[in-house]
């Protein structure tokens, strides 16, 4: 190719030849495609009275025979028989970004808390029509995210892989549930601390058998406590209602008064006009302090010794050992940790809903909030943000979107193929960004400059 | 070979290793299934003494550091490790007809290794080791590994991080401590400008280094190294030294070290054991090793008496030992070979 910058002859003659054999190899795939697709697309058979009929589509397999040829030639003369291939452009242009979101993380980190801070007063002011729809996903987000930071922990800052996380949602939620409907005098904020720490026991339940797994065996060992946790909460009748679950969880007060028209209600006394809104504002921002906790609790621990210990322990535990650290409790810390905030934000979950179920609690769940974390980047608290507003916040847009009936047709439904759309752009992401959106990690001590660790350094314990 | 033993100055009791170990190894043997990695080996580490286990591959070295650091238990033998001066013999058989583990007095403690997990003898009993592959926490900083091996200090200065959270001042200050702990550590294997790269950036000698001053943050009164000249180019190999010398002079640790390259071995060791199968085959200061046949024997995989009687192998002996031990080995050094050397 050096040669060709030197004879401009040479060079003309280079393209033809490039043009040539892109239009030749197009034209095999063609073929191929023609072969290949001729008995699917080009014949079909339809069952007919006395047996089947055949009848022939050509307009069909021409139409494949040239989206095939079509694709491959301007693969090949853009891509793989060029120079300066178009994905070269788009990766530079990534990989720019990167580098510049490594720099802005802290910023993004600011803008992201400052919209959270505010965000159901510029819901109500932009769209009025829409505010409880909103700020009702604007709750479902923020659970995930808090959801995302505990399992965190355990996934991403101790590398344990955790396929039952949900296990302690459900264990959180029907402690307050339970609590709270055979205990007059429990509220939410009294059953709050409480559902968390019957979480973190349930964590440290699990934590002993698994203690000596890893990797593979570990994932398995949780998934199934995920499932005897549901198991369990669908067939004891007595005790939690099984599948007519558990109705009638009060709601959160604020200093005890409760969000009603009255004059014992929040908007009396704070001289407001009553509107339902309230409720899901509080409820908002009930969550946000609770995730925002987490956040703290968790940012803080990364700097103490157990935190250390709790990434020492995912990049290698013998090395751990031969240092002092008892990495059975460094674990049991970790799951119960974990536990206790899957704890606080079941008993989120269940005031803000009033009634559960455990079909709330199935494994897909632990799938959602296990893709947030490794969405988002492993032990990236910033990453599990941006990743819980794309998974939930995307699944939710595509409820309602209709520019695609315009693309695929008015037959065309797409809440049917929500879970498809949104499995491609999982797939999609995780090939771009195999380790998560943020990956990059921050030293918890600096001597005199502080260097982010690129994620190639970073293992990601046990059972990735 | 046991009549060999015997004969060493060792029974005598005049060196340092039998007057005053910091660790002794008895009667251990270690089994894997049919295969016996470590046959009835029974040794000492003097305090304050560089020590070298030596030995052919596959000879049992790192089962030994596994089981003197607790990643085996072993299946028979009692392993000692001392705190304070002299043998203890009394609290040594006391605590072994008890059935705890340690026993601490007024400024000595005797500790049975073979009953502790792993993370006990490095924590209690102060025994830190490195690995022969190496294993530092790649992802994390160079000195972010040294505050890790400060772990437990940390851990009680935080009130098992309860105090870690609020952000207690003494907290605060024994973190102080540890960073300023980490920073002479790194001074002293010249890693000081590297400390906020991650691990896995260093190149290889560095990486050898670092490791033995995470081990040296947890403060061990004994430090096991595995193969810590390995991969090292003749100028990182004589950094090693240097740092080895002054970990004993400087901070009383003993140090145990296996080891295949033998200039470092002879350099600095007071007091070598070599293995070979499993088996102690020599025992004593460099010069005795150096001049045992039955070292030289096992290091080239022949018997005795073949050394001897054989010409090629009397020249492999001294290629590998050098001509002085040779003769003092009482093999006759051939003349014709020498020259061709370069």
């Amino acid at each position: 190719m050096s040669a060709t910058t030197m004879n401009p002859a040479n060079a003309a003659a280079a393209e033809r030849n490039s043009f040539q054999s892109s239009v030749k190899d197009a034209a095999l795939a063609a073929l191929l495609a023609g072969v290949l697709g001729f008995f699917f697309l080009g014949l079909r058979t339809d069952i007919a009275p006395g047996g089947l009929a055949l009848s022939t589509r050509w307009s069909l397999w021409l139409t494949a025979i040239a989206i095939v040829f079509g694709g491959r030639l301007a693969l090949n003369l853009f891509v793989f028989k060029t120079d300066r291939p178009v994905t070269g452009l788009l990766s530079v242009f990534t990989s720019r970004a990167g580098a510049a979101t490594a720099g802005w993380g802290w910023w993004i980190g600011r803008l992201l808390f400052a919209i959270a801070l505010f965000l159901p007063f510029i819901i109500m002011q932009m769209f009025p029509s829409q505010q409880r729809q909103l700020i009702d996903l604007a709750i479902l987000i923020m659970t995930y995210i808090m959801l995302g930071w505990g399992l965190n922990i355990v996934v991403g800052l101790a590398g344990l892989l955790d396929l039952g996380y949900v296990a302690f949602y459900a264990v959180g939620a029907y402690s307050f549930a339970l609590l709270s409907t055979h205990f007059d005098m429990i509220g939410f904020w009294t059953a709050l601390p409480l559902a968390g720490l019957l979480a973190a026991f349930w964590g440290l339940i699990l934590g002993f058998p698994v203690l000596r797994l890893r990797g593979d065996y570990l994932a398995i060992v949780t998934l199934a406590f995920g499932e005897i946790i549901r198991v369990v909460l669908l067939n004891w009748y007595d005790f939690t209602g099984g599948p007519n679950g558990i109705s009638g969880i009060p709601k959160p007060t604020l200093f005890g008064m409760e969000f009603v028209r009255g004059d014992d209600g929040v908007a009396a006394f704070l001289g407001l006009e009553f509107s339902t809104i309230h409720r899901f504002v509080y409820l908002y921002y009930i969550i946000f302090l609770l995730a925002i906790i987490t956040n703290i609790v968790t940012l803080r621990l990364r700097r103490l010794p157990v935190g250390r210990a709790w990434e020492a322990l995912r990049e290698d535990e013998i090395a751990c050992r031969s240092l002092g650290i008892n990495t059975t409790n460094t674990k049991l810390t970790a799951f119960a940790i974990g536990a206790m905030f899957g704890g606080f934000a079941g008993s989120f979950f269940a005031t803000r809903q009033g009634f559960i179920s455990p079909e709330s609690f199935t494994f897909l769940e632990s799938a959602i909030i296990l893709a947030i974390v490794v969405l988002g980047g492993l032990g990236s608290q910033v990453g599990v943000v941006i990743a819980a507003v794309v998974m939930i916040g995307g699944i939710e847009m595509l409820r309602n979107i209709g520019f695609l009936q315009a693309v695929f047709g008015t037959g065309f439904d797409p809440t049917q193929y929500r879970m498809l759309i949104f499995g491609l752009a999982m797939v999609g992401i995780m090939i771009w960004k195999p380790r998560g959106l943020v990956s990059s990690r921050e030293p918890t001590v600096v001597l005199k400059e502080k260097k982010k660790i690129g994620a190639d350094m970073v293992s990601q314990g046990e059972g990735h | 070979m046991s009549a060999a033993l015997m004969e060493t100055p060792a029974a005598t009791g005049q060196h340092n290793w039998e007057v005053d170990p910091i660790l002794t190894v008895e009667h251990l043997t270690m089994r894997f299934g049919g295969l016996v990695a470590i046959n009835n080996l029974s040794f000492n580490v003097g305090r304050g003494d560089i020590t070298a286990l030596i030995g052919p591959n596959g000879a049992g070295k790192t089962t030994v550091f596994n089981c003197v650091t607790g990643f085996y238990k072993p299946t028979e033998g009692r392993i000692v490790m001392r705190h304070g001066p002299g043998r203890q013999q009394e609290a040594v058989d006391k605590l072994t007809a008890s059935g705890f583990k340690w026993q601490k007095a007024q400024d000595s403690a005797v500790f049975l290794l073979e009953r502790m997990p792993d993370f006990e003898i490095s924590q209690h009993a102060k025994v830190a080791r490195t690995f022969q592959n190496i294993r530092l926490f790649g992802g994390m900083t160079v000195l972010e590994n040294l505050m890790v091996a400060q772990h437990n200090m940390l851990m009680t200065a935080s009130m098992f991080t309860v105090g870690g959270i609020v952000g207690l001042p003494s907290f605060r200050e024994a973190e102080k401590g540890a960073v300023e702990k980490a920073k002479y550590w790194l001074e002293r294997v010249n890693l000081t400008s590297r400390a906020d790269d991650p691990a896995a950036d260093l190149p290889y000698g560095a990486q050898r280094r670092l490791e033995i001053a995470r081990a040296m943050c947890t403060e061990p009164h004994l430090l096991c190294l595995d193969e810590p000249a390995a991969g090292l180019n003749p100028r990182e190999s004589a950094e090693l030294n240097e740092i080895l010398q002054y970990i004993r002079k400087e901070h009383e640790t003993s140090v145990l070290l296996i080891e295949h390259d033998m200039g470092v071995v002879m350099e600095i060791s007071d007091h070598i054991v070599v293995l070979d199968y499993g088996v102690k085959i020599s025992d004593g200061d460099a010069q005795h090793v150096r001049t045992d046949p039955s070292v030289i024997a096992a290091y080239l995989g022949v018997e005795d008496e073949e050394i001897e009687d054989t010409p090629e192998i009397a020249s492999l002996v001294v290629e590998a030992l050098g001509e002085e031990a040779a003769v003092e080995a009482g093999i006759e050094v051939p003349p014709s070979k020498d020259g061709d050397r370069p």
